[in-house]
């Protein structure tokens, strides 16, 4: 039987909870005893190769990837997962959402007073995502099944919670490893 | 006084005196019964509505009401857990609580309590409200993204410093905890030594140069869930 596998993604995220999931050291080895790893920045592999029992996500939604890339995870995993306090709230980044995005992007790119920008306007070459008027916690765009809060959550945490899943168990975490920082 | 008022919370009976709150006689009952704008020692406040109880099979706030013989308790249920879950919920959309950088993470009971009651996400949208930070004090900060309005600082202040230094202005959204001054907190007779100071159950008056001296792991709510420390009292003297 093909082994389950998982996806893993960082959106409006600072890679801090993806660095978390590395810490669980050397279990990494018996996660991939069960599991295979598919789009992930842990594996480079760029788009999903078929259905995934577990996606993880990492950071809100600032900009309209990040709105494409967590629906496309919906659509591909069973389970989806916020992990960390930026999927779950919008975090650090959401520290702009009581800044109108006009303010924000002038600040940023034309009076901030480090800025070098001849041009005096922000950046918009289509390339670039267009930016939210605000940051999104996850859920507040797909459904989410599980929240995995902290700042990064605790490798125990990530690491307890994948196990519970993987084997159909409930997810009981202890008191200790729920916190919000 | 010899007089005593029997009741029964949850099913289990307890004695109190007569002109206690629902709130004070549990706890020394060894009974927790959450509260968040309720402090030991202030005049009840009944507004956050965290303490909200089943009377006689009405909601009340046990912090405002008297127990009375006979009466009838209902605290730790399904439908008080889900209704006190919303209101914590309600609390964190409507400020801006960023947990992962407060100085009073660890140590904060609106926290707390929601680790308390098992809450990994809001149920409801964040507001993300446009507030502001008065730091103009050399010892003191407010910021007001994180007030929750218990009134605990105006209170603490009039009744503990014999001082007036907060009180709210505006309503509904536009509440707020003003300073009683011309312009700002540094303008106030307020010390760093005050009650009030010390009375926010939350990150929104804070000392300054003192944050994150406790590390994490020895904290207050760290390892063990608020209103352990009442549970555990009662354990000992119930019997
Ligand atoms: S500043 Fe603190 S004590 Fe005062 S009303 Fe706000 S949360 Fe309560
Ligand atoms: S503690 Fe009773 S209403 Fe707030």
């Amino acid at each position: 039987m093909a082994k389950p596998k998982i996806a893993t993604t960082s959106l409006a995220g600072c890679f801090g909870c993806h660095m978390s999931l590395l810490d669980i050291d050397e279990r990494i080895l018996a996660l991939a005893e069960i599991v295979d790893f598919d789009k992930s920045p842990l594996d480079d592999i760029k788009t999903f190769t078929g259905r995934c029992a577990v996606g993880l996500i990492e950071g809100g939604c600032a900009h309209e990837e990040n709105v494409e890339v967590l629906r496309d995870f919906r659509k591909h995993c069973d389970v989806l997962i916020s992990v960390g306090d930026c999927a779950i709230s919008g975090g650090i980044p959401a520290m702009r959402n009581m800044v109108p995005l006009q303010e924000c992007l002038q600040e940023a790119y034309v009076d901030g007073p480090s800025v070098h920008n001849p041009a005096g306007v922000p950046p918009n070459d289509p390339d670039i995502p267009l930016m939210l008027d605000k940051v999104y916690p996850a859920h507040e765009v797909v459904k989410i099944d599980y929240h995995l809060p902290g700042c990064p959550p605790p490798a125990d945490m990530l690491w307890e919670a994948l196990v519970a899943l993987l084997n159909n168990k409930p997810l009981d975490l202890p008191y200790e490893l729920v916190k919000y920082d | 006084m010899s007089q005593t008022v029997t009741l029964t919370i949850d099913g289990a009976k307890i004695e109190g005196q007569p002109g206690q709150m629902i709130l004070g006689a549990a706890q020394e009952a060894g009974i927790y019964i959450p509260r968040l704008c309720h402090k030991d020692g202030l005049t009840p406040h009944g507004s956050c509505r965290v303490c909200t109880v089943m009377v006689n099979g009405r909601p009340m706030s046990a912090c405002t009401t008297p127990i009375t013989e006979g009466m009838v308790v209902e605290n730790d249920t399904e439908q008080i857990s889900s209704l006190r879950r919303d209101l914590i919920d309600m609390l964190f959309v409507e400020g801006n609580h960023f947990c992962m950088f407060c100085e009073r993470s660890g140590n904060c009971e609106l926290q707390a309590l929601a680790y308390r009651f098992g809450i990994t996400a809001p149920k409801y949208p964040y507001m993300f409200p446009d507030r502001d930070v008065d730091a103009t004090h050399p010892d003191i900060m407010i910021d007001r993204h994180r007030c929750i309005l218990c009134g605990r600082c105006v209170r603490s202040s009039q009744e503990v410093d014999g001082k007036n230094v907060f009180q709210f202005v505006g309503r509904g959204e536009e509440k707020r905890v003003a300073v009683n001054a011309e312009a700002a907190l540094a303008d106030t007779n307020v010390d760093v030594t005050d009650a009030a100071i010390e009375a926010c159950p939350v990150g929104a008056i804070i000392k300054k140069r003192v944050g994150y001296v406790v590390p994490i792991g020895k904290r207050l709510y760290d390892h063990k869930p608020i209103g352990s420390e009442i549970e555990a009292d009662g354990a000992v003297t119930a019997k």
